[in-house]
C-alpha cells in the first residue's frame, strides 16, 4: 500500500489504481479531466512537502517567533481556562470529522449537544429561540440589524449604536446592511455607559433598531438596561443586548430588561485566544421565530416514536430560500458552540456564577491597586466593572504599553492617556507581577 | 456490509438530555455579591453534573454520531475529505494562541504564518491577492462580491445585477442579495453546462458579476469557460469563482488563468480542514491586481525594510467580515495540509478523487445523466425517491450523497467520494447503493433501522418547533 508519491492520504496503490482505470475504460487519471487545452495549467506552485515531522518542528519553531506575552487584553475578545474536557471530547473524532446533519437519524449524538447548547442559550438568556451558531459577536450583532429590518413595523430605518463599539462590529454591521435601506448613527455614552437622556432623544420613528453591550466595550456595567427595554418598546423599535456566555450568568436576564435579541460572544467559554477566533451567540423572541438566522435544531419523534432531534425551519435558510433566505450563512461554527456547551456543563451553574462574581472582583481589585501607583488612575469610569476598565495615564499610554512588552505583559492603547486592562481567570495569578511591571516602566 | 449504531434508551427515549439528568438553581445577588442587586439577575438554572457524568454522556452523543473516521461520507459539493491528526496538533500550539489586538511586532509567527498561506492560496488559485478573513465559504462569497461592488462603484459605474447558474449553490444567491444585487438566474444548456446565448443575452450594462462553480455542481467543467469569461468581460463585469470544486482542479487548472477576477477557497473542503460538525470553516478570497486594494482589512504584508511582517489596511477595503481576523485554528490546520501534500500531492489529490468518482460512477447502477464528470457526479434514483434510498444506505454502514439537488437531475443524488476512499470502500459505497436501488419501495420507507434515530418525522418538527428543553412538555 506504501506509496512513495502524491497525496499520503489517498490509499491508492498503483495496482489499484489501475484496476479502477480499467474498469472506467481509460488508459490513465489524465484522460479524466475534460479541460480545454488554453486554460490547462501544467506550471508549478512551488510547494515543497513536508513530513508530518518536519512540519510539527517547522510551525513549532515559526509560532515560537511569537513574543511570549501574559495579556492583559480583552475588548471583545477574552480568554477563559478551558478545562480539558473540552478538548478531550470535542476532538473525539466522531465529533470533529463530522458536517452538517442533513441526515439526523445517524448524526443524533451531534444534533442533541447542539440541541443542548441552544437550550442553556435559552435558559441563560430568557428568550425562547437561540439559534446554533454564528461566526462570531460582530456577524451576529449585523444579523440581528438585518432581522430588524425584516420585522420592523415601523418606516424607520436607523440602527443606533454605541458611541464605543469595536470598530469590526461596526465595519460588519456596515457591510451586512449595505444591501438594505437601513443606515447605522451613533449616539453618546455618558462616563462609559449609556448617556440615556441623550439616546431617549435620538430614539423615535426612524429607528429600527437600538443596540447596548453589557457589559461595554470598556468593561463597565450598564445601569439602564430596563429603561432602554422600556423606550425600544414604545417606540415600536428593536432592543439588541449585546453579551457573553459569563457576563449573562451574573449580569440582569436579557428577557427581563425587555430585549428582544441578544447577541454577543459564546466563544468566551470553550475556546483559547485563537486570535480572535469567535462563536457568535444569537437569541430572540417567539415572534421572529421564521426571520431567524442560522440553523436551529429542534425535537420531532422517529419512526418508533422516541424523541429525536433534527435541523429544522429550513425553509429560512439559503438552500432553499436562495436570494430571500434570512441569511447567507452554510457553514457555521458547530464544533465551537459544541466545546462551549461542554465547557458551560463542565462549569454549571455554580462554578458560572463563581467565574463571573470573580469578573467583577478581580477588575475591582487590579483597578484599585493601579490606581496607588502614581501617574496611573484607574478606573477612569465611576461604574461598575466587569473584567476589565480603562486606566489614565500621566505619561503617553503607548510609551507604558510598549514598556510594559518589555517586561513581558500585553495590555491595549485606547487613547493617548488611556490603557484598558483586563483580567481573568485565566491570568489573575499574574496580577502581582503586572502590577509590579508598571510599577517599574512608570 | 452491516452497520449498527450505537442506542442507548433509556425511560423509552434515546440518551437523555443534560438537563433531564441533573439540574439546580443557583441564587444569584444577595450580600456576598460583589454587585448590587439592581444590577444582577435573581438566578440561574443550568445542568449541573460532575466530570465523569459529563464524559459520559457527551462520548455516547458521540457514538450516536457519523463522521469521516467512522466511514464513507460522500456528500457531493462539500468535500469530505480525511482530516490530518497532525494539523490538530499543529492548531492547539498555545505560542499561536494569542489575543488578536496584539502588536505586529508581537506576533511575527502568526503574521508569516498567515503571509505564507495568502501565498500558497494565491499559486494554488493563480490569484494576485488573497484575504483570510472570511470565516466560511458564504463570508467569503459576500466579500468577494462587496469588492466586485466597491470596484464599479470606484469605476463610477451603477451596475445591479449579480448573474448566478440555476445549478449554483444556494449561497450565491444570498450571498449577492445580501450584497444589494438583484440575481438574475441563467439556466443550464441541455449539456449540463452554462448556456452560452442566454449568458449572451443576460450580461449588459447592469452586470456587476457572473459567479459560477467550475467544475459545476454535477461535476463537469465549463469547456467554453474561456468564452464565458471574455463575454462577461466586454459587458464590463467580472468573473466570480466559487471554490466549492476547487478539489478537482488542484495543479491542473488554476481560476485565475480562465479569467477569473474573484475567488473564494473553501479550505474545510479543499484543504481538509475538520468540518465539525457543521463548521467552523474558513473562506479566504483571492483577486487579481486590480482589485486587491478593495480586499476586506487587515491583511498581511512583508515590512518593506524587508524583515518580518505586518498588518496593513489596503487602500479602497470594503472593511470588515469578521470582526477580528477569521478562523485562525482553521487556517493553521489549511496551511499545515497543503504544505503536507507539496505540489505532487495537491496534484496526486485531484487525480485521486476524480478516479475514485468516475470509478464509483462506474460502478453504481443508477443513471448519471450528465458527464464526463469530475470529483462528483449526481446520479439519479429514477422512479425511486432520492431520499428513501439515502435513508436505506444508511443501514449499509455508508452515509448517503446530498439527494434532490441540484434540481437539473431528477432525484438527484449528488456523490463526491473524494481521494480518501480505497477501492474496497468504494466497492462497499457502490454496494450499498446498488443493494438500496434493489430493495422494495416498503423497505425503503421503513429505513433506516440500524441507526440510533428510526426514521424522524420533519414535518412535526417544524409545525410545531420545540428548540429547547425548556418547551418539552411534562409529558416527556
Amino acid at each position: 500500500m506504501t506509496r512513495e508519491r502524491g497525496s499520503p492520504y489517498a490509499p491508492h496503490a498503483d495496482a489499484e489504481a489501475a484496476a479502477m482505470l480499467d474498469a472506467i475504460g481509460v488508459d490513465d487519471e489524465e484522460a479524466l479531466f475534460d479541460i480545454p487545452e488554453g486554460v490547462r495549467f501544467d506550471g508549478q506552485f512551488g510547494i515543497d512537502s513536508r513530513s508530518e515531522q518536519a512540519l510539527r518542528r517547522e510551525l513549532s519553531a515559526l509560532l515560537a517567533k511569537n513574543d511570549d506575552l501574559t495579556e492583559f487584553m480583552g475588548r471583545g475578545h477574552y480568554d477563559h481556562y478551558v478545562p480539558s474536557l473540552v478538548d478531550n471530547l470535542s476532538q473525539r473524532a466522531e465529533f470533529l470529522t463530522s458536517y452538517t446533519q442533513y441526515q439526523p437519524e445517524i448524526t443524533q449524538g451531534f444534533l442533541q449537544a447542539l440541541f443542548e447548547y441552544q437550550s442553556m442559550l435559552v435558559d441563560l438568556t430568557g428568550l425562547p429561540v437561540a439559534n446554533c451558531s454564528m461566526y462570531d459577536s460582530a456577524t451576529a450583532l449585523a444579523e440581528a440589524a438585518r432581522l430588524a429590518d425584516r420585522v420592523r413595523q415601523a418606516s424607520g430605518s436607523v440602527v443606533l449604536v454605541p458611541e464605543f463599539l469595536r470598530s469590526g462590529k461596526r465595519g460588519v454591521l456596515d457591510n451586512y446592511l449595505a444591501g438594505t435601506e437601513m443606515t447605522v448613527e451613533t449616539y453618546p455614552m455618558d462616563d462609559g455607559n449609556v448617556d440615556f437622556e441623550a439616546l431617549s432623544d435620538r430614539v423615535d420613528d426612524e429607528t429600527a433598531m437600538v443596540y447596548a453591550e453589557n457589559p461595554t466595550v470598556r468593561g463597565t456595567i450598564e445601569e439602564h438596561l430596563g429603561d432602554i427595554g422600556t423606550l425600544a418598546s414604545e417606540n415600536d423599535t428593536l432592543f439588541c443586548l449585546g453579551t457573553d456566555l459569563v457576563a449573562l450568568a451574573l449580569l440582569e436576564e436579557p428577557a427581563s430588561v425587555g430585549a428582544d435579541v441578544v447577541v454577543g460572544e459564546a466563544g468566551v467559554l470553550g475556546l483559547p485566544t485563537a486570535y480572535g477566533m469567535g462563536l457568535g451567540l444569537f437569541a430572540t423572541r417567539e415572534e421572529y421565530l421564521r426571520q431567524v438566522p442560522g440553523r436551529l435544531v429542534g425535537i420531532s419523534e422517529d419512526a418508533d416514536d422516541k424523541r429525536a432531534y433534527t435541523l429544522t425551519l429550513q425553509t429560512r435558510e439559503q438552500h432553499i430560500r436562495r436570494e430571500r433566505a434570512t441569511s447567507n450563512i452554510c457553514t457555521n461554527q458547530a464544533w465551537v458552540a459544541l466545546r462551549a456547551a461542554i465547557h458551560l456543563a463542565w462549569l454549571g451553574p455554580s462554578g458560572l456564577v463563581d467565574l463571573a462574581e470573580d469578573c467583577v472582583r478581580d477588575a475591582t481589585d487590579l483597578a484599585e491597586r493601579l490606581d496607588e501607583l502614581v501617574g496611573l488612575q484607574a478606573p477612569v469610569h465611576d461604574r461598575h466593572h466587569f473584567r476589565e476598565f480603562v486606566v489614565h495615564t500621566d505619561q503617553p499610554a503607548a510609551a507604558i504599553a510598549g514598556d510594559l512588552e518589555t517586561e513581558g505583559y500585553a495590555v491595549h492603547v485606547v487613547g493617548e492617556h488611556l490603557l484598558q486592562v483586563c483580567i481573568t481567570d485565566a491570568n489573575a495569578h499574574e496580577a502581582d507581577a503586572l502590577v509590579a511591571a508598571f510599577e517599574e516602566v512608570l | 456490509m452491516i452497520y449498527d449504531q450505537a442506542r442507548y434508551v433509556e425511560n423509552g427515549q434515546y440518551e437523555p438530555l443534560l438537563s433531564e439528568k441533573e439540574t439546580t438553581e443557583v441564587d444569584v445577588g444577595g450580600d456576598d455579591s460583589p454587585l448590587p442587586d439592581d444590577l444582577t439577575r435573581d438566578s440561574v438554572e443550568l445542568p449541573d453534573l460532575s466530570e465523569p457524568e459529563l464524559a459520559r454522556h457527551y462520548t455516547r452523543l458521540s457514538q450516536m454520531n457519523w463522521s469521516i473516521d467512522s466511514g464513507p461520507y460522500p456528500l457531493g459539493s462539500c468535500t469530505m475529505k480525511y482530516n490530518p491528526k497532525f494539523t490538530e496538533a499543529v492548531a492547539a500550539d498555545p505560542n499561536g494562541s494569542v489575543h488578536p489586538d496584539r502588536s505586529d511586532e508581537s506576533i511575527q509567527g502568526n503574521l508569516e504564518l498567515l503571509y505564507g498561506l495568502q501565498e500558497y492560496l494565491a499559486e494554488i488559485g493563480g490569484m494576485d491577492a488573497v484575504t483570510l478573513q472570511p470565516p466560511a465559504g458564504a463570508a467569503g462569497e459576500f466579500a468577494g462580491i462587496l469588492v466586485a461592488k466597491a470596484y464599479h462603484e470606484a469605476n463610477g459605474e451603477d451596475r445591479n445585477e449579480v448573474i448566478i447558474p440555476a445549478s449554483a449553490h444556494g449561497t450565491n444567491f444570498a450571498s449577492a442579495a445580501m450584497a444589494g444585487y438583484d440575481v438574475v438566474e441563467l439556466p443550464s444548456a441541455e449539456d449540463g453546462r452554462v448556456d452560452v446565448e442566454a449568458l449572451e443575452a443576460a450580461v449588459g450594462d447592469d452586470t456587476a458579476a457572473l459567479m459560477l462553480t467550475n467544475p459545476n455542481t454535477v461535476g463537469l467543467f465549463e469547456r467554453d469557460i474561456e468564452h464565458i469569461a471574455e463575454t462577461v468581460h466586454d459587458a464590463g463585469g467580472l468573473l466570480y469563482y466559487d471554490g466549492a470544486n476547487l478539489n478537482a482542479l488542484l495543479g491542473r487548472a488554476r481560476p485565475g488563468d480562465m479569467g477569473f477576477d474573484i475567488m473564494h477557497y473553501n479550505v474545510h473542503k479543499t484543504f481538509a480542514t475538520p468540518h465539525g460538525g457543521g463548521g467552523p470553516g474558513a473562506g479566504p478570497v483571492g483577486v487579481v491586481d486590480e482589485l486587491a486594494e478593495y480586499l476586506p482589512s487587515p491583511r498581511v504584508r512583508e515590512r518593506s525594510s524587508g524583515s518580518g511582517y505586518e498588518l496593513f489596511d489596503p487602500e479602497q477595503s470594503v472593511g470588515k467580515v469578521h470582526g477580528f481576523q477569521g478562523n485562525w485554528l482553521v487556517l493553521v490546520k489549511a496551511y499545515a495540509y497543503i504544505a503536507r501534500l507539496g505540489d505532487e500531492g495537491l496534484l496526486d489529490a485531484s487525480a485521486k478523487a476524480v478516479l475514485n468518482a468516475n470509478y464509483l460512477g462506474s460502478q453504481v447502477e443508477f443513471d448519471i445523466p450528465y458527464g464526463p464528470y469530475h470529483h462528483e457526479f449526481a446520479a439519479t434514483s429514477g422512479e425511486k425517491d432520492a431520499a428513501d434510498v439515502a435513508k436505506r444506505m444508511l443501514d449499509y454502514g455508508v452515509h448517503p450523497p446530498t439527494t434532490k439537488w441540484p434540481e437539473m437531475v431528477p432525484e438527484a443524488m449528488l456523490t463526491e467520494p473524494t481521494e480518501i476512499e480505497s477501492k474496497k470502500s468504494l466497492d462497499d459505497l457502490a454496494a450499498a447503493f446498488n443493494n438500496a436501488a434493489a430493495d422494495d419501495e416498503e423497505t425503503l420507507a421503513d429505513a433506516p433501522t440500524r441507526t440510533t434515530a428510526r426514521r424522524i418525522d420533519q414535518v412535526s418538527a417544524a409545525r410545531n418547533p420545540r428548540l429547547s428543553w425548556r418547551a418539552l412538555g411534562d409529558d416527556e
